[in-house]
């Protein structure tokens, strides 16, 4: 099992570090005067792959817990804003009222609020997580949706702490010693080393002991404990490990704005979580970056083309369109982009004659039929 | 102890002595404030109102979760269409006297809005009508963002006003009890809502198409084999819960400004509502908009009232923990293996 996992995921890793780092090389040595945003045509700059990186962190969490757990849960910014703020308030307050003077300052202050905000947010969710799994389906999805609500509601509320509707601002850069990791190319390589540490993560996950009882759980929970996995205690990880995952993007978003405003972990951003996870397709790791890079990209570019076409400014306009390429997706491809664009390429290989037939799971993996 | 609290009788005290705890804390709370018995009455007079609304709302979530097995996220859109299409049509220069004007934009509005219900579960749901519930509710909130950037397009980002219905004027008839104020529309909400209960009831009872309905949220292979088509029950069920959600919007109109986003937390509320009830019966929905309204009027009264919406919320959790059926009872659900 283990060489297994070796041999057909570590190429993929491989080969999706070195690209990212390919792309990351080009804007700080700027070969033949190119940057990254000239490569791609000014569609993805280097700001929207950072931001894409940090999203990317909170799914592929979220991918564990909905694709194999199966899990629903829609309020995932819920989990991402307590990251933000956690690492938000321990690393501003601390230095605004003097508290441990001369340690706040330090450079490791910020790397060690990150880690305590992914413990605290994990103990959080440990907490809530023990009862709310009790409760199936669509019944967890809103217990889920209202926890993310009152986390954006109570984010606005202690100016005092939180710093009210307006946010916190002052928010220190991240650096290793007096190496500062600011400009953006320097963070870029942080937030995805980063994401691609969580990939690995749940890659060794899904193809473990602990992926297995995740999958049994999904498929019939009845059926799982009574083949002797516990399947509320792996529910009940798999919410804090996504809620850790989550934790970890809010502090880094944190650390990258350098501000933490309670609008961008609206319900809003929950359900948008959901989409890139169902975009990338359920149950696939490889998914994740792959649908929040999607999202992003057709977002972005909808958004310049239709103020160019329409002539208008501001607004959401290409929500419209947004919306409606959302809804074919989940009609036409309901398992997602990856694990449609897998059948399709396989449909057409089959067809020409040169490829045993294969059977792509509901998980998204590839199963041979031929042996 | 433990067994007498798990009994039925136990169950009754356990149940009685939360709420008498609630409302000594609501009273102790309110005394901190200095509030006095007519504030008390504003608070729940004024939840009753909002609480009449998310009732409405409510209806339509369990009308459509129960026939499709789909939670309907844009529920709350239903109801931004109606109050806007009403006002959009009232602003029309028709030649007709102001009362039969508004009387005529309802009713447009309404019918608009239900022909939009039934052309929105015909475009996006009946095509993935074999996906899992969970992918429905997922392109239900792609409808929403469609529907609510739509009406960003069409009415723009500032709010509107619809006249009061008394009046036919911004200014509305003010009762005055004391020191309680009532709007008359007020009272409007209060009739509409009692008027569609009545005509939901004869139409689920009495007419074939009701029946087919009900037949369709018992059983759904059980009616298809008596010669229901499950599908024009799915249209049917989206249709009339846009009508249940415009028909908030309109009478909502005059007291809200009515604007293109407010069909989010309205839909949100009204989902806690119907989750209140149950999610399944239709006296449940009415009841649990109802106390929500109040509920969360009161605590927001009590405290403050930037908390009201965490008040819902927390509601809503509470009762899918503790109470997964509902306040009004019946069997759980919510912790059974849903398929």
């Amino acid at each position: 099992m283990k060489a297994l996992w070796a041999r057909r995921n570590l190429v993929n890793v491989i080969a999706f570090t070195v690209v990212l780092a390919a792309l990351g090389a080009v804007d700080i040595f700027r070969p033949f005067g190119l940057s990254f945003s000239a490569l791609t045509g000014r569609v993805v700059t280097l700001d929207t792959m950072i931001r894409i990186g940090i999203l990317t962190i909170v799914v592929v969490g979220l991918n564990l817990l909905m694709g194999y757990a199966g899990q629903v849960s829609l309020g995932q910014a819920g989990f991402y804003a307590l990251g933000a703020y956690f690492s938000g308030i321990l690393s501003t307050l601390a230095t605004r009222h003097t508290i441990l003077p001369g340690i706040t300052g330090l450079w490791w202050w910020p790397w060690l609020m990150i880690v305590v905000s992914m413990i605290l947010t994990g103990g959080f969710a440990y907490l809530v997580g023990k009862p709310i799994l009790r409760l199936k389906g669509n019944y967890l999805a809103m217990a889920t949706l209202g926890l993310g609500v009152i986390i954006h509601i109570l984010a606005g509320q202690f100016p005092d702490i939180t710093g009210g509707y307006d946010g916190l601002t002052g928010v220190p850069r991240l650096s290793i010693g007096s190496f500062t990791l600011w400009p953006m190319q320097r963070y870029y390589f942080l937030v995805w080393g980063a994401a691609i540490a969580v990939i690995v993560i749940s890659l060794s996950l899904v193809d473990s002991r602990i992926g297995r009882a995740l999958r049994a759980v999904h498929t019939s929970e009845v059926a799982a404990e009574a083949s002797g996995v516990d399947a509320e205690q792996y529910k009940v990880q798999a919410l804090v490990l996504s809620a850790i995952f989550a934790s970890l993007a809010g502090s880094l978003y944190a650390h990258f704005q350098g501000a933490v405003s309670p609008s961008p972990f609206s319900f809003r951003a929950s359900v948008e979580l959901v989409v890139m996870a169902a975009v990338g397709g359920l149950a696939s790791t490889w998914g994740a970056p792959f649908g929040v890079g999607l999202i992003y990209v057709v977002r972005d570019l909808l958004k310049s083309q239709l103020e160019r076409l329409l002539n208008v400014r501001s607004g959401e306009y290409e929500l419209i369109v947004y919306g409606i390429i959302l809804v074919s997706i989940m009609i036409f491809m309901p398992e997602g982009l990856t694990a449609s664009s897998v059948q399709f390429m396989q449909g057409r290989r089959r067809r020409h004659g040169n490829i045993e037939p294969q059977r792509v799971q509901s998980n998204g993996t590839v199963e041979d039929l031929g042996q | 102890m433990r067994q007498f609290f798990r009994g039925k009788i136990g169950k009754i005290v356990l149940a009685t002595g939360l709420v008498f705890a609630a409302i000594a804390l609501c009273v102790w709370l309110g005394s901190r404030q200095r509030l006095l018995p007519q504030h008390y009455v504003q608070l729940t007079l004024d939840g009753m109102r909002g609480g009449s609304i998310y009732a409405l709302m409510a209806l339509g979530f369990v009308v459509v979760y129960r026939v499709t097995g789909v939670i309907n996220f844009a529920q709350g859109e239903f109801v931004m269409l109606g109050a806007m299409l009403c006002l959009t049509i009232h602003k029309l220069p028709l030649p007709l006297p102001p009362a039969l004007k508004l009387i005529v934009a309802i009713i447009a509005a309404i019918v608009l809005a239900t022909l939009i219900g039934a052309a929105v579960e015909r475009l996006t749901i009946h095509p993935a009508r074999r996906s899992p519930p969970v992918t429905l509710t997922i392109i239900t909130v792609g409808v929403t963002i469609t529907l609510r950037a739509g009406a960003l397009l069409a009415w723009g980002a500032d709010p509107y006003v619809l006249p009061a219905f008394s009046t036919l004027a911004l200014e509305d008839h003010i009762f005055r009890f004391g020191s309680v104020i009532l709007q008359a529309q007020t009272l409007w909400i209060w009739g509409t809502l009692i008027v569609v209960l009545v005509l939901l009831y004869f139409f689920l009872e009495h007419t074939i198409m009701g029946k087919a309905l009900r037949a369709c949220a018992v059983n759904q292979r059980g009616a298809q084999l008596v010669g229901i088509n499950p599908g024009r029950m799915s249209m049917l069920s989206f249709a009339l819960a846009a009508a249940l959600g415009a028909i908030g919007g309109i009478v909502l109109g005059p007291v809200t400004r009515p604007i293109y986003d407010m069909g989010l937390m309205l839909g949100l509320k009204g989902f806690v509502a119907a989750i209140m009830g149950g999610l399944v019966s239709v006296p449940g929905a009415v009841v649990g908009g109802l106390l929500l309204g109040v509920t969360e009027n009161l605590a927001a009264g009590v405290t403050n009232p930037t908390y009201k919406s965490v008040f819902a919320f927390v509601i809503l959790i509470a009762i899918l923990l503790f109470r997964p059926q509902g306040i009004l009872g019946g069997t759980g659900q919510a912790t059974e293996e849903v398929k």
